[in-house]
């Protein structure tokens, strides 16, 4: 018995499904972005073995454009948490609520 | 043996996400963030993806990880990071299994769709993946690789002025 696609699409789904649990739990603003980089991570599993046993390049060429986007995310979004925090003294995404500065 | 090491990275990696989303100090979440990443690594060597590998702990591993523990460090934040109803975090739990327990159910009866293309084990094997990969991204993929170029450059200057002082 060899592995085949349905073992790493069963792992990039509880991956993506602990990434989402992880969003909607927390309220930490930063934790949050940290579980939406997993599910990204977990795409990318689901990327590369479609890449693989499709005998295929296409899908590790987008795992690169998915990390590209991943690191300007996380670069904006963590400057945006910097100014929210510097103004409002709190990343609690419940304590976050108005729209008006 | 290859099935050992599949299994024991995705233990790794399931156990370290787990540990991730429930630890209250964000810097304990990002160390395990960094287990996580490391473990898909090793998924995506047993995927035949060396440079993706590589630049999966090079990227994220290196570059993203520092960034998060950075700003983990420079906010510190309080630690009450779960919400505080039980009810809404039941909740959010459950609506997770429900739709990992839906995507299983499709995974299950899935079989490699569409058509299969020209890089087979006998071709990476010849050539090596870094040099099948450097030759798609540089003909096929030349002008998204260059938006993406542009895409970066754009949330640098973003994060720049987002970030500095008055």
């Amino acid at each position: 018995m060899t592995l085949t696609l349905q073992h790493y699409l069963v792992l990039s789904a509880i991956l993506f499904g602990i990434g989402m649990t992880g969003v909607l739990i927390r309220r930490n603003l930063i934790v949050m972005f940290m579980s939406l980089e997993l599910m990204l991570n977990a795409v990318n599993i689901n990327l590369a073995a479609y890449s693989k046993y499709l005998h295929t390049m296409t899908g590790q060429i987008f795992i690169v454009f998915v990390m590209c986007v991943a690191a300007a995310e996380a670069a904006v979004g963590l400057a945006l948490i910097i100014t929210l925090f510097r103004n409002k003294s709190t990343i609690n995404a419940d304590e976050i609520n108005s729209l008006r500065g | 043996m290859e099935q050992v090491a599949f299994y024991i990275l995705a233990f790794l990696a399931i156990v370290s996400a787990l540990f991730m989303i429930t630890r209250t100090n964000p810097v304990h979440s990002a160390l395990w963030m960094l287990l996580t990443f490391f473990s898909v690594a090793g998924i995506f060597v047993q995927l035949d993806a060396e440079f993706i590998a590589a630049i999966q702990v090079l990227v994220y591993a290196g570059a993203i990880l520092v960034l998060y523990l950075f700003v983990v460090m420079l906010l510190n934040p309080k630690s009450h990071g779960f919400i505080k109803i039980p009810f809404r975090y039941a909740i959010g739990t459950v609506v997770s299994i429900i739709i990992v327990i839906q995507t299983l159910i499709a995974v299950k009866t899935t079989d490699v769709l569409g058509q299969k293309g020209d890089i087979t084990d006998t071709v990476i094997s010849q050539y090596g993946n870094v040099k099948l990969f450097g030759k798609a991204l540089f003909t096929d993929f030349l002008v998204p690789f260059e938006i993406a170029s542009i895409l970066l450059l754009v949330a640098m200057i973003g994060a720049i002025v987002l970030a500095r002082k008055e």
